[in-house]
């Protein structure tokens, strides 16, 4: 209670330590020079509503104490940050619950390796019940890697001073979607997310391309795995094309996915570690780092047609070949910047605005932060703040974000179980195609309802974020106190009559925050 | 009568002379549940084959009793099938009122042999050949084709791909309800916010599906505080979908889980036994609970593929192609096994592993729903586009 000053303070002083950072890293850094001298690019963005508005389309969330920041560095050199992160300092206590992780603490191979040795153990057993619970408690230890996945993911969403990242690494999960729930993708998942796509989220759209293509779970997910010479799988053939790269109507042919599928033979993973004989005329071109494997024995050496070239048959780099023509195809260009904008500006984001991007993309060979920093210095761009309506995902962490983003959680599984309970659980979308990006997907009566339970849940103070086992009472509930650290940013002077009306009949501050969160307001970003 | 002379009675009828009692074309009263049975359930074993030799011979562990074999065999549905044991005190019943059958041979030409990829099949009911729009399942294109628009709702707690589209339905999960915090007030002030904005429509629905649903807990509770409830898992999920669909919603959707049984299924008893019993528990509830309205309903029980029909090493069985789907209404023409069908052995194997499918489901749904609602061919090709629509005379 009464930790507004608190919250204020707290805040300045990470604003404050924010900019010496940046200061240091500019002094080291050279390239930020030619960063800066495109900064005019960037929109110039103030008043107080509008921060909170451009916060709101950034970041996951706008927060008292990054509206502040925004204030202190103006808009520009917040987005040039933002598309230029550094190393993404966390708070102490959120860092070391990272650290504690199996995932944070196994590489990989370690761990897939690991369950599936206990998934052979189980099978072998003779005894039917027991073998029932040692399945069982292998489907338990998968999960839980899952969710120890989905805990990194939902801690560095609120707490990542690059947001930008963060959001961008959501939309690459997305984009390149992965199930968890098929076979073992629970071991992989967070390895995915790690090492495949964050670290390219902000980078060059080639080699988040050649990232995923080389990554167990996605080759297990789209069953490339099982794709051989002569026992052709066209599964992420087909996905590679329709939904990572050129889309749908991008111009290729069945044709294509099979020659794809060809060229992709022979890609796959090897978790145990198991000897290969690879005639030796092959042995050479033999690939295995960590669990993903290149094994020439199922890969179709003869000469391929794709995308009205051909394409030499010689093994592996065929692969890197056609994500080449992929990555650089005009259609590519095109595809990705339109769902980049619904991401980030509207459902229906104007042709004009497309196209612009999807020059830069080209331009720039697919530097995906060039591209939103067209993006972010168009007219469209401003004009469009404040109207895209929150998916589940924003809706929750953008809320957590307001309500804890100074005080660190130290539970992500109520997180886990709304968004789950809205339908967008992390990792949790079965089909390639990935979640709706717009409103259509997401404003369904039943979501609305659920919506008002979670405001009142997170505005209450008992959503045992703060409490790492529900029945212990070692720490307070902490009410937020949205009404204090919004009356900082000017936030309610702006919302509608209507709104005004139901936060004044709030009889608690409990409730406040409940008719806030509940609010047509919150529901955009 | 006894319910040999009965079955002997209903199986002498012939179907031409019996009565449609009920669907005159386009009854706007009709109500549709479709039950989706997600994970594979082995057919072979729910719907048994029991003059199959072959079926005997390679399921030396998991086979149903012959009729009259054992304590607990297979019930003689008629000469070539029989009924599991654990659907007797449920399922049995309908079917000697005629208001359940059988569609062997039942599914999709999909041969991926993936549950994802054929239940999207199954869900999306497009034509197999194009490419796919994964926002257009075919529920949600039956209920806006359908003139007077059918309520439709999920019962679950994420849209279902059947039901994604152009217009927005509700979902709501059953499994646990969960009280609502926000109570009468809260609920009042929340609407008043939303009163003049475009999500008005969204909001004032979802509390009414709320309030709906609180109203049927209450009277659960009350029977609870009675002692008398004593309906649990699916079951209990059935008689409230049931309250809500005698009522509002008229089309509905529900999926159950846990059929993918690779290991130790068991056979006239165990694993996959009791999960029948449980549905068939399920199913017949909501017939009771249903009502006067049960006249007018139409359920479809459906899986995504049925298993390989020889046990594995495992004392299970794999992921197949054929399956058997179930119609039950009070109205329908059932007391039969119906559809294209073929002996059992192993020559009319699909790929020499599993049942073949003789009765698409498109073909088999499509008219299914023509003859519920009086589509005409237009209507249906814009439910089901491209599909050769069969008409098994079930309604």
């Amino acid at each position: 209670m009464g930790s507004i000053p608190v919250l204020g303070w707290k805040a300045i002083a990470a604003a404050a330590a924010a900019v010496v950072t940046l200061a240091a890293c500019a002094a080291s850094a050279p390239e930020t020079r030619t960063a800066a001298a495109s900064n005019a690019a960037l929109p110039r963005i103030q008043g107080a509503q509008e921060r909170m508005h451009l916060l709101n389309r950034v970041t996951w969330g706008a927060t008292a104490s990054a509206a502040r920041e925004v204030e202190a560095l103006g808009s520009q050199r917040y987005l040039e940050r933002q598309l230029k992160p550094g190393p993404a300092a966390l708070p102490p206590a959120v860092q070391a619950q990272i650290d504690a992780l199996t995932i944070s603490q196994r590489t990989l191979a370690e761990l897939v390796r690991e369950v599936e040795q206990q998934r052979r153990a189980a099978v072998a057993l003779a005894d039917p019940e027991a073998q029932k619970l040692a399945r069982r408690a292998y489907q338990q230890e998968l999960t839980r890697l899952g969710r120890e996945a989905a805990t990194r993911s939902l801690l560095r969403a609120i707490y990542s001073p690059n947001q930008l990242e963060e959001k961008m690494t959501w939309f690459w999960m997305n984009h390149f979607n992965v199930f968890q729930f098929k076979a073992n993708v629970r071991a992989m998942i967070g390895d995915y997310e790690e090492r495949a796509i964050r670290p390219h989220a902000m980078g060059r759209f080639r080699t988040l391309l050649g990232a995923t293509a080389r990554h167990p779970a996605m080759l297990r997910y789209l069953d490339n795995s099982l794709n051989a010479a002569n026992r052709i799988n066209e599964n992420y053939a087909r996905e590679l094309m329709e939904l990572h790269t050129l889309g749908a109507t991008g111009g290729y042919t069945q044709q294509d996915v099979q020659e794809l599928a060809r060229i992709l033979t022979g890609v796959g993973t090897n978790i145990l570690g198991v000897q290969r004989k690879v005639r030796p005329v092959r042995q050479r071109e033999y690939v295995h780092q960590g669990v993903f494997e290149f094994n020439p024995n199922r890969h179709d050496y003869g000469d391929k047609l794709f995308l009205g070239h051909a394409v030499k048959g010689r093994g592996l780099s065929e692969v890197d070949e056609a994500l080449d023509r992929l990555a650089r195809h005009p259609s590519t260009a095109r595809f990705v910047s339109r769902k980049l904008a619904v991401y980030l500006v509207a459902d229906d984001p104007p042709e004009a605005l497309v196209e612009r991007m999807a020059k830069t993309f080209q331009a720039s060979d697919g530097d995906i932060a060039a591209v939103l920093r067209t993006m972010f210095g168009s007219p469209e761009f401003a004009a469009s703040l404040g109207h895209k309506f929150k998916d589940p995902v924003h809706y929750v962490v953008s809320a957590v974000r307001l309500a804890y983003g100074d005080k660190p959680i130290v539970n992500a599984a109520p997180m886990i179980g709304w968004l789950n309970r809205m339908g967008q659980g992390l990792y949790g979308r079965q089909t390639p195609d990935g979640y709706p990006l717009t409103r259509t997907g997401w404003v369904s009566p039943g979501q609305m309802t659920t919506r008002f339970e979670i405001a009142r849940v997170i505005g209450s103070g008992r959503a045992n974020l703060l409490k790492t086992d529900a029945r212990s009472d070692a720490e307070a509930i902490a009410v937020p106190q949205l009404s204090s650290a919004l009356s900082h940013e000017s936030v309610l002077k702006t919302l509608s009559p209507a709104t005004a009306k139901a936060l004044a009949q709030a009889r608690s501050p409990q409730e406040w925050n409940t008719y806030f969160l509940s609010s047509p307001e919150f529901m955009n970003r | 009568m006894k319910r040999r002379d009965f079955l002997k009675l209903a199986g002498s009828a012939s179907l031409a002379a019996m009565p449609i009692r009920l669907y005159a074309a386009g009854r706007s009263n009709a109500r549709l549940l479709v039950v989706f049975l997600r994970g594979g359930y082995d057919a072979a074993n729910a719907l048994v084959p029991v003059a199959s030799d072959f079926y005997y011979e390679t399921r030396p562990n998991i086979a149903v009793p012959r009729p009259g074999t054992a304590a607990n065999a297979a019930i003689a549905l008629d000469a070539s099938w029989g009924l599991h044991p654990a659907l007797r005190a449920t399922l049995l019943p309908l079917y000697e009122k005629r208001q359940l059958a059988f569609v062997p041979f039942a599914g999709t030409h999909d041969a991926s042999r993936s549950h994802f990829t054929t239940q999207d099949t199954i869900e999306l009911g497009q034509d197999h050949d194009r490419a796919r729009n994964y926002n257009s399942g075919f529920l949600n294109r039956l209920t806006v084709t359908l003139a007077q628009r059918p309520t439709s709702i999920a019962f679950s707690n994420r849209l279902p791909l059947a039901f994604r589209g152009d217009v927005q339905i509700p979902n709501i999960g059953l499994r646990q309800l969960r009280k609502p915090a926000i109570d009468t007030e809260q609920t009042a002030v929340i609407a008043d916010m939303y009163r003049n904005t475009a999500l008005a429509g969204a909001v004032n629905e979802g509390f009414v599906v709320r309030d709906g649903l609180m109203q049927e807990l209450a009277a659960e509770m009350e029977a609870a505080s009675r002692n008398a409830i004593t309906a649990r898992g699916f079951e209990l999920q059935a008689q409230r979908m049931a309250r809500l669909m005698r009522g509002k919603y008229n089309v509905g959707f529900v999926d159950v889980g846990g059929w993918d049984t690779h290991v130790g299924q068991g056979g006239a008893e165990g694993n996959l036994a009791n999960r029948l019993e449980a549905l068939g528990r399920g199913i017949a509830s909501f017939s009771t609970e249903m009502g006067a309205a049960w006249n007018d309903t139409v359920v479809v029980v459906l899986s995504e593929f049925g298993r390989t029909f020889r046990e594995n090493g495992n004392r299970g069985t794999d992921h197949g192609h054929g399956t058997v789907y179930w119609v039950a209404g009070g109205g329908i023409r059932g007391g039969r096994i119906a559809g294209e069908q073929v002996a059992v052995q192993q020559s009319t194997l699909h790929q020499n592993r599993d049942y073949p499918v003789l009765n698409e489901y498109r073909a088999l749904l499509g008219g299914l729903v023509a003859r519920m609602y009086g589509l005409d061919d237009a209507q249906i090709a814009r439910v089901f586009p491209g599909a050769s629509v069969k008409d098994l005379g079930l309604v």
